[in-house]
């Protein structure tokens, strides 16, 4: 019974404030609504702007995203998607579920960017992180670490946004030998984790060498924590990105709101809040700079990314072959 | 009266047969060979085994459409008949209301009860701390404040001595005179029978016989109960 | 089957609404494609939950018959730490285990050759963890159940050991041991997070992990019910072959005196005694490391610990008791013949909880914003999800006592709530607690289908660690997985004591 009354007056409150102010529905996954994600900060400082009410829901991460809206359909409450990457947005632009922006002006991305629909906020390039007192001559490349007797933790591309990630980019830096670069790196690997946090506590114990992660891993322990043991180890292939992206939904009855957030999300005030909260690169550095911390992060030299429909059509393929060789 | 009328009891491959009345007030006793379905008699009566075939009447209503605890009826199991984890006095009790929801004068009543069957002061024991005799004689007391028109027993003093179980079947004769109970008793012994029943019904090969008086049946016993009594 | 039996009906219902109704909401959004890798994950998952359900149970059979037989100090706590490992969350389970075992465990690190932990063996290793305590608790019931009075008659027919076993020991572990190696089994087939962890690989991919990837990558429904369809088509023959196997014990009642016959003593004691401290040893340890971790990160630890604790335990207590409710009904209207009931009071062991929280998630969004309905849902889901384990533990001491007793009750017209008051909840009372608590503790440590209906609520404390952990948090996290350890083991002691208080 107490849930009931719990669960009526949520939806009298709601109600009360959709009565007094526009609220704008913002879709996301759980871990920028956290407590120590971006989430908090944002919403703060664009309800400051916009006197309105900004609400985020969290849900699982990245890839559940889509398959959420696919299930919500023309019905869905949110206004906005916030959490995509590349490797999703064809298949989210072919739903015709999403609306172009309005957004204009240039993106510090290194590969570029222009999508009609589709407004990347963050980006990051995902790497081996190992332990400095532990690893004194990290692998250079694929092929070194094929090579070597180092352990590494990965995660499962079919459930985990990093693993697709290294999934791509082995196929993106190696095309047809990406089956031999598997075979070599298949007694190096300890364990395949169902997420990222999984694989992160593993290294963390102690139990791998190395685990898959973000160049910006190290960064976070090193402001959060001083503590600069960790470090990424650059591949002189290049270095796979994840640019995360958001889009307005067609079906949003808040298009003008919709529209000052995207505006406002790669603005300034926005993009200073992200570096330290989500661990990314901003897509325009924020006139504060980054701080020493991202600033002392070393940069791969080449990037990589596949074109979101091509990422879309070799994904399925990359996945399966990367099942098969590890399965043998 | 309770009727038998062209009944047909079923267990498995086994099928009885009983087709008979008997007077309110008579005691009975049920005697026939082992497995022969003494027990699947009183069961019908009791209402865990609804006829295959016919009806049960008691005083012309047929008691097939009463559940077992609103039938005219108390049942002493084999063993089982106390819970373990009441009181004597909470087992009794369950007697006069299956919610136990007891005054002071059914409290009263429970000590009489208790008196009755010989078992003063016993009323706060448990099941566990009493002997064989001790817990057919609380079944007993339970059976006297329900005060049902029909007593059933399935051998519930089979494991007592000899000198207990007549004792147990005089007290069973002095409470079917406190209610005026008719009492349907299986034994595997003929020396209950003469000692209690005035009338015994022989069941054997799928069939329970007519009740006859029991000083006739033994004086002239039909092929059935010679070879069962081995003589 | 009139007025008793409505409520195991009504409770029969929801089950079978809550489990089987998401199948047709995801089965006709478009057409069914499978292939070969998801047979070689069928295969794959049977064979693990196959071998984790024999592992448990016969190592459960020792352990069991040493505790019964065994009075020592510490004991009692033994046997409320066999509830612990159970009712871990699985993420901080699995990092105790790697404690442990791990590359750079404890053993590794005492200099103990292990072979790797990854693979098979660990997946082995961590469902045996996991699950022998269950399993010696449904045994130890097993062998609490038979009747002093028949283990006096063996000792007084002069039975050695193997003349015991085979006519007292035997005969009851024939009719508990399938149902708790059906337990074991149904648990490890959905398992999912242990499986990918320790697995070494994606050879060690289950159906779980393919409805997993069905729904997130490919947005394939149809094809995330048709694997979830051969899950329960798995759980069928597993049920099937668990009830071909059982044979009652027949021991009848005894009069709840306890004296049982002194325990052998000589070197079959000192058997027990080893036995049981390896035991303790293989349970305590990785619990032991995850308390030190916690330890650690306790001061790291957010202040949003303590109301997450308090919506986690506020779902926990909720479903304790209406899943134990619910489970008692059902097994009191199987135990009076109901067969049907009681397949279905086991079908939440073989869903999917991703297809469960799809298809509520489809079912509730025409009509209200899911998040609006996270904490129902939460509690829906849950109640149903520890059905299985209460009814479990409630049927055979439900049916003992309808073989007992039954035929008295009825024949004093003892009815309704008067018999449940003075017969059933004093005879159950054991089982009762104790599935409550387990009900309890599993809905504490739950983070399964509830993703999908985050709502404003606040987070529950499972998903608290979640999140520490996505944010580097691996201290604060520890920490937090500490206080969860501690609040599940002792919501579970709370229930259980109560139940092992019992009168009788």
């Amino acid at each position: 019974m107490k849930t009931q009354f719990l669960t009526a007056g949520f939806l009298v409150a709601a109600s009360v404030a959709h009565a007094e102010t526009p609220v704008l529905n913002v879709l996301t996954y759980d871990s920028f609504v956290s407590e120590w994600g971006p989430g908090p900060a944002i919403e703060k400082a664009f309800e400051a702007e916009c006197g309105c009410d900004l609400v985020f829901t969290g849900s699982g991460d990245g890839a559940a995203l889509l398959a959420r809206v696919q299930m919500e359909g023309a019905g869905s409450q949110a206004d906005i998607v916030l959490g995509l990457d590349t490797n999703l947005t064809a298949a989210a632009a072919a739903t015709e579920l999403f609306a172009p922006h309005k957004v204009e002006g240039d993106f510090e991305i290194p590969m570029g960017w222009s999508d009609p629909i589709f407004v990347p906020y963050d980006f990051g390039w995902f790497a081996f992180v190992y332990d400095k007192t532990k690893l004194t001559n990290p692998p250079k490349n694929f092929t070194e670490l094929a090579a070597s007797d180092l352990k590494i933790v990965i995660q499962d591309p079919r459930s985990s946004t990093p693993g697709l990630g290294l999934v791509m980019w082995v196929q993106d830096a190696y095309g047809e030998n990406a089956s031999e670069i598997w075979m070599g790196l298949k007694d190096n690997i300890l364990t395949v984790t169902p997420g990222w946090s999984e694989a992160y506590g593993l290294f963390t114990n102690g139990e791998a060498d190395m685990v898959l992660s973000y160049t910006t891993s190290p960064t976070y322990h090193v402001v959060a924590e001083s503590d600069d043991t960790k470090a990424a180890a650059l591949f002189d292939e290049g270095h796979y990105m994840q640019v995360e992206v958001m889009g307005k939904l067609a079906a949003t009855d808040q298009d003008a709101l919709a529209d000052q957030f995207l505006a406002f999300m790669v603005s300034d005030a926005a993009q200073a809040i992200l570096p330290t909260t989500n661990w990314m690169y901003p897509v325009r550095t924020p006139a504060a700079g980054l701080g020493a911390g991202f600033d002392a992060t070393p940069k791969p030299s080449i990037s990589l990314l596949m074109k979101p429909e091509l990422a879309m059509n070799r994904q399925d393929w990359a996945v399966e072959e990367w099942r098969s060789v590890l399965a043998q | 009266m309770l009727r038998f009328e062209d009944v047909v009891l079923q267990q498995g491959d086994f099928t009885l047969r009983a087709d008979w009345p008997v007077a309110s007030g008579a005691k009975l006793a049920v005697i026939g060979p082992s497995g022969s379905g003494k027990s699947t008699l009183l069961l019908a009566v009791a209402g865990f085994l609804p006829p295959m075939q016919g009806r049960i009447l008691w005083q012309g209503q047929d008691l097939a459409v009463l559940p077992p605890g609103a039938r005219p009826v108390t049942m002493l199991f084999q063993d089982q008949n106390l819970f373990p984890h009441l009181t004597v006095a909470q087992n009794i009790g369950l007697g006069l209301s299956p919610r136990l929801r007891l005054t002071t004068q059914d409290h009263d009543s429970i000590a009489r009860a208790l008196d009755r069957v010989g078992l003063p002061e016993m009323a706060q024991r448990r099941p566990g701390a009493l002997s064989g005799g001790q817990m057919a004689r609380v079944a007993l007391a339970r059976a006297l404040l329900r005060a049902r028109p029909i007593l059933l027993l399935d051998e519930p003093f089979s494991a007592l001595g000899p000198a207990l179980k007549d004792e147990m079947l005089d007290l069973v004769t002095g409470v079917a005179q406190d209610t005026g109970a008719l009492v349907m008793m299986v034994s595997h012994d003929p020396g209950d029978a003469q000692r209690f029943a005035d009338q015994t019904v022989l069941v054997a090969d799928g069939i329970a016989c007519t009740p006859t008086p029991t000083s006739d049946l033994f004086a002239n016993p039909p092929p059935a109960l010679r070879t069962y009594l081995g003589s | 089957m009139t007025r008793a039996a409505a409520p195991a009906y009504l409770a029969g219902a929801i089950l079978l609404v809550v489990v089987l109704g998401p199948l047709p909401l995801l089965l006709t959004r478009g057409q069914v494609t499978l292939t070969g890798a998801d047979f070689a994950a069928l295969r794959f998952t049977v064979m693990q939950a196959g071998l984790s359900a024999l592992l448990s149970c016969l190592l459960a059979v020792p352990v069991a018959r040493a505790l019964h037989r065994r009075r020592f100090v510490g004991r009692g706590a033994m046997i409320a730490l066999m509830g612990a490992p159970f009712l871990l969350p699985v993420i901080v389970a699995a990092l105790g285990i790697v404690s442990i075992w791990g590359a750079r465990g404890w053993l590794a690190r005492m200099g103990l050759p292990l072979p790797s932990l990854y693979g098979l063996q660990g997946v082995l290793l961590a469902h045996v963890f996991l699950n022998l305590p269950l399993a010696t608790r449904m045994l130890l019931q097993g062998w609490q159940a038979i009747p002093a009075e028949r283990l006096r008659l063996g000792e007084s027919l002069g039975f050695d050991p193997w003349a015991r076993f085979r006519h007292l020991e035997w005969p009851m572990l024939r009719s508990v041991l399938p149902g708790a190696m059906l337990a074991v089994f149904l648990v490890c087939l959905t398992s999912f997070a242990i499986v990918l962890t320790l697995g070494g690989g994606p050879k060690a991919t289950t159906l779980e992990l393919a409805i997993y990837q069905a729904v997130r990558f490919d947005f394939d429904l149809p094809r995330a019910a048709a694997l979830a369809l051969l899950q329960f088509g798995v759980c069928g023959l597993a049920v099937a072959a668990s009830a071909r196997l059982v044979r009652d014990a027949g021991f009848g009642a005894g009069l709840d005196r306890s004296l049982a016959p002194p325990a052998p003593a000589g070197w079959r004691r000192g058997l027990d005694g080893f036995l049981l401290l390896l035991t303790a040893a293989f349970l305590l340890l990785p619990l032991l490391a995850i308390t030190l971790n916690g330890l650690l990160g306790l001061p790291a630890m957010p202040a949003q610990v303590w109301p997450a604790l308090a919506r986690s335990l506020i779902v926990a207590v909720t479903c304790g008791i209406l899943s134990t409710v619910m489970a008692l009904a059902l097994a009191l209207a199987v135990a009076k013949g109901a067969r049907g009931l009681e397949y279905m009071a086991m079908l939440p062991l073989a869903a999917s909880s991703m297809v469960l929280g799809i298809g509520l998630f489809l079912a509730v969004q025409p009509f209200v914003p899911p998040a609006a309905l996270g904490l129902p849902v939460t509690l829906l889901v849950n109640i149903v999800l520890a059905l299985p384990y209460a009814f479990r533990l409630i049927l055979p001491e439900a049916r003992a006592l309808q073989a007992d007793y039954g035929r008295l009750a009825e024949a004093l017209d003892m009815r309704g709530l008067a018999r449940l008051r003075l017969l059933t909840l004093p005879h159950l009372r054991r089982p009762l607690g104790l599935s409550a608590g387990l009900a309890a503790a599993l809905a504490m440590g739950d983070l399964g289908a509830i993703a999908l209906f985050a709502s404003d609520g606040g987070a529950t404390l499972p998903l608290l660690i979640q999140r520490l952990m996505g944010a580097y948090r691996m201290e604060a996290a520890a920490g937090a997985a500490l206080v969860l350890m501690v609040a599940n083991f002792g919501l579970f002691w709370l229930f259980d004591r109560w139940g092992r208080h019992a009168a009788v």
